[in-house]
C-alpha cells in the first residue's frame, strides 16, 4: 500500500508531498550558508594584508604601527611622489628598464618558442624524437645548475650589468615551457590545412606564417601573460645579472629602497610596493579569463 | 601489345631520373628550414644550457673563484660542503619549508575548491579573490609587506594587541608580547611558510578544473546510496582528483625548493637570525657571488639537481599506492 510506504518521511517533513529520496537532511539548508561565511571570511583574511598594505600607503609613518584598520584619516599622496623619487634615479627609471626587459621577453619567447614548436611539430627531420627528448629534459633542470656557467659567460663578453642576460636567451627558445606548451597546441592543429596550404603552393615558412601562427593564438596568449609575469618577478636572474642601480628593474629597486631606508620610510615603501604590482594586478583583471584557463590546462603557476 | 608493355626506354630513364631530382630536391626544400626554425634552439640547447650544465659539472670538482681559471680540487668542494654549518643549516630550513607548506598549501587548495565548486553563486568573484595572493606573492613588493606584517610592531602584533590576544599568543608561542616574528629564530621561517601557503590559489584553480571533470552521476548515485557530504567527498572526489593532488604536490615541492625572493628579501640577504631563514638557493647565490666560491656553488646546484630529482622519483614511486588512474578499475 502506498500510503504505508510513505508516512513515515511524510510526517517527518511535515506533511509535504512524498520526497523521492530521504536525501536532504534536516538543516541542509544551512550549509550552504555556513560554506559562504567561512569563504568570505577566509577570502576576506587573505586580502586584507594587500588591502591594509594600500591603505597604509597614504598614511603617516607613525601610523603604519598603529593602524591596524584600512579607513585612513587622510590622503597623503606625497608618499608616493617622495617614494617615487625616493632612490638615487627615478622610479620612472625602473619601471621603463622593467618593461623593456619583460617586453622583450615577451617578443623572444614568441618568436622562437614558436618557430621551434613549430619545427618540432610539422617538420620531419633527422633524430627529431631524440631532439624533442632532450627539449623536454632541459624542461626539469633548475636554472641554478646553469646560472653559474651563464654568468661565466655573460662575464667573458662584458654581458653582465646589461639587460643582454636577460633577454638575448629567451630569442634562443631557452623556456622550454613554451615550446612544449605550442608543440602540444600544434599538434592540434589538422594537418589538412597544411597539405591545402601546400598545394597553394605554400612552403613552411608560408604555412608557419599564414597557417599555424594565426591559429594558436590561445597558445600565444598565454606565452606571453607567463612570459611578462614571470621575467617582471625573475628577482633571481635579475639580482644576478644586474649591479648597478642604473639598470635597476623595479623589484631590485624596491629591495634596496627597503635596505636603504629606517622605519620612518613605510607608507614611501609601501606606496612603491604598491605601484609595483599594479602591472600584474592589470594583466590579472584584464586577462583574468586566459590565465586561469592556462593555468587549469597547463599546471603552470602564477 | 607492345604500345601498352612499352620496355623503358631512353626518354622514359631520363624522365623518372628528373622526376626523383625533382622529388629530392622538394624534400631538400623542405628539410632546408629546419635551421630556420630550429637554429636558434639548437644554439640556445649548445650555448646556454648543454655547455652550461657540462661547465658547472667541471666547477664543481674545481676551485673556482672567477678571477683565475678553475683549478681542479676533486671532491673537496663536496667534503667541504659536508663540513659547512651553514650549508647544513640551509638544508634543513629548506626541508622544513617544503615539506610543511606544500602539503599544507595543497590542502587548503583542495579544501576552498571543492567548497567553491558545490556553489555556483559568487564563484567567480571567490576563485578571483584566492587566486590573486599566488599570482602577487612571488613579487618583492609582497615579501617587503611580509617584513612589515611579522614585525615588532608590525600588523599582527597589532592586530593580536588590539584583540587582547597578545599575552595568550606569547604565552602559547613561549615569547615577549610584541615580538617580533622575523626577528625570531624560533618563527621566522614559520612567516614564510604562512606567505608560501598564503598563495594556494594556483593549485586551487587546477582543482576547480579537475572537480568539474567529475562526473555528476558518480556523485549522486553515491547520494542515494546513502553517503554524506563528508564521505562523498573522500569516497569520490578524492580518488577522482588523486591524480591532481599528486601533480600540485609535485610541482609545489619543486617550487618551494627553488623558493628564493622571499627570504633574500625578509632576511636582507643573509638568511637570517641565525640561517632560520637560510634557503637552499639563498646559500648558493651567497656562496657563489658573495664569498666568490665558484666551485662550492657549482656542487651546490649540482646537489640540488640530484635532490630533486630524487624528491620526484620518491613522489613517483609512492604514487602507485594512493593516485588512482581511472583506467585501474572499471567504474560502470
Amino acid at each position: 500500500m502506498t500510503t504505508v510506504t510513505t508516512a513515515p518521511p511524510a510526517t517527518r517533513t511535515g506533511g509535504e508531498a512524498p520526497a523521492p529520496a530521504p536525501r536532504r537532511r534536516r538543516g541542509s539548508w544551512l550549509t550552504p550558508l555556513v560554506i559562504h561565511t567561512l569563504l568570505i571570511a577566509g577570502a576576506a583574511a587573505m586580502i586584507y594584508p594587500l588591502l591594509w598594505m594600500i591603505a597604509s600607503s597614504f598614511r603617516e609613518p607613525h601610523e603604519v604601527f598603529t593602524e591596524s584598520g584600512l579607513i585612513p584619516s587622510g590622503f597623503r599622496f606625497e608618499n608616493y611622489v617622495d617614494g617615487w623619487t625616493g632612490l638615487t634615479y627615478d622610479f620612472s627609471r625602473f619601471y621603463l628598464n622593467s618593461f623593456l626587459i619583460s617586453t622583450l621577453a615577451v617578443i623572444g619567447n614568441l618568436t622562437a618558442c614558436s618557430m621551434a614548436a613549430y619545427g618540432f611539430a610539422r617538420i620531419r627531420f633527422r633524430f627529431r624524437g631524440f631532439w624533442f627528448a632532450i627539449m623536454l629534459l632541459t624542461l626539469m633542470l633548475p636554472i641554478h645548475v646553469l646560472i653559474l656557467p651563464q654568468y661565466v659567460i655573460f662575464q667573458r663578453i662584458g654581458w653582465v650589468d646589461t639587460f643582454l642576460p636577460l633577454t638575448v636567451p629567451h630569442f634562443l627558445a631557452i623556456d622550454a615551457f613554451f615550446i612544449f606548451l605550442m608543440v602540444q597546441f600544434i599538434r592540434g592543429i589538422p594537418t589538412e590545412l597544411d597539405d591545402a596550404a601546400r598545394i597553394d603552393g605554400c612552403g613552411h615558412i608560408q604555412i608557419y606564417l599564414r597557417i599555424i601562427l594565426p591559429l594558436m593564438k590561445p597558445a600565444l596568449i598565454t606565452t606571453a601573460i607567463f612570459t611578462f609575469i614571470w621575467s617582471w618577478d625573475n628577482f633571481f636572474a635579475q639580482v644576478i645579472f644586474i649591479n648597478s642601480p642604473r639598470n635597476f628593474t623595479v623589484p631590485l629597486a624596491l629591495r634596496s629602497f627597503l635596505d636603504q631606508q629606517a622605519d620612518s620610510a613605510w607608507p614611501l615603501l609601501f606606496a612603491m610596493a604598491t605601484l609595483a604590482l599594479v602591472p600584474i594586478f592589470t594583466i590579472f583583471l584584464v586577462l583574468q579569463r586566459y590565465l586561469t584557463t592556462g593555468i587549469a590546462t597547463t599546471g603552470l603557476k602564477g | 601489345m607492345v604500345t601498352e608493355t612499352r620496355p623503358p626506354g631512353p626518354v622514359d630513364r631520363a624522365e623518372e631520373r628528373a622526376r626523383a631530382a625533382r622529388m629530392r630536391r622538394a624534400r631538400r626544400r623542405e628539410r632546408r628550414p629546419v635551421f630556420l626554425f630550429m637554429g636558434p634552439w639548437f644554439f640556445g640547447l649548445f650555448a646556454l644550457t648543454a655547455g652550461p650544465i657540462l661547465a658547472s659539472l667541471y666547477f664543481s670538482f674545481t676551485d673556482y673563484n672567477l678571477l683565475g681559471s678553475p683549478s681542479w680540487s676533486g671532491l673537496d668542494n663536496y667534503a667541504g660542503l659536508l663540513d659547512d654549518v651553514h650549508y647544513r643549516n640551509s638544508l634543513r630550513v629548506t626541508f622544513i619549508y617544503v615539506v610543511v607548506s606544500v602539503p599544507l598549501a595543497t590542502a587548503a587548495a583542495l579544501l576552498v575548491a571543492v567548497m567553491l565548486s558545490g556553489n555556483r553563486r559568487g564563484i567567480g568573484v571567490y576563485r578571483s579573490t584566492y587566486y590573486l595572493p599566488s599570482l602577487l606573492g612571488g613579487s618583492v613588493a609582497i615579501a617587503v609587506l611580509w617584513r612589515q606584517i611579522f614585525g615588532a610592531e608590525g600588523l599582527v602584533n597589532q592586530v593580536l594587541a588590539a584583540t587582547g590576544l597578545d599575552r595568550v599568543i606569547a604565552l602559547v608561542f613561549d615569547v615577549e608580547p610584541g615580538t617580533s616574528w622575523i626577528g625570531n629564530p624560533k618563527y621566522a621561517l614559520n612567516t614564510l611558510i604562512i606567505l608560501n601557503i598564503w598563495q594556494f590559489g594556483a593549485p586551487m584553480v587546477i582543482f576547480l578544473a579537475g572537480i568539474k571533470q567529475i562526473p555528476q552521476d558518480l556523485l549522486e548515485s553515491a547520494a542515494v546510496d546513502g553517503a554524506g557530504r563528508v564521505q562523498r567527498f573522500f569516497r569520490v572526489t578524492m580518488p577522482l582528483l588523486s591524480p591532481l593532488i599528486f601533480f600540485n604536490l609535485v610541482l609545489g615541492m619543486i617550487s618551494a625548493f627553488k623558493a628564493f625572493t622571499p627570504a633574500f628579501v625578509v632576511s636582507g640577504g643573509r638568511g637570517g637570525p641565525a640561517d632560520s631563514t637560510l634557503f637552499y638557493t639563498l646559500h648558493l647565490y651567497a656562496t657563489a657571488f658573495r664569498f666568490r666560491d665558484m666551485g662550492a656553488a657549482s656542487a651546490m646546484a649540482w646537489i640540488m639537481l640530484v635532490i630533486i630529482a630524487v624528491f620526484t622519483a620518491g613522489m613517483f614511486l609512492t604514487a602507485r599506492y594512493w593516485v588512482y588512474y581511472g583506467d585501474q578499475v572499471k567504474l560502470r
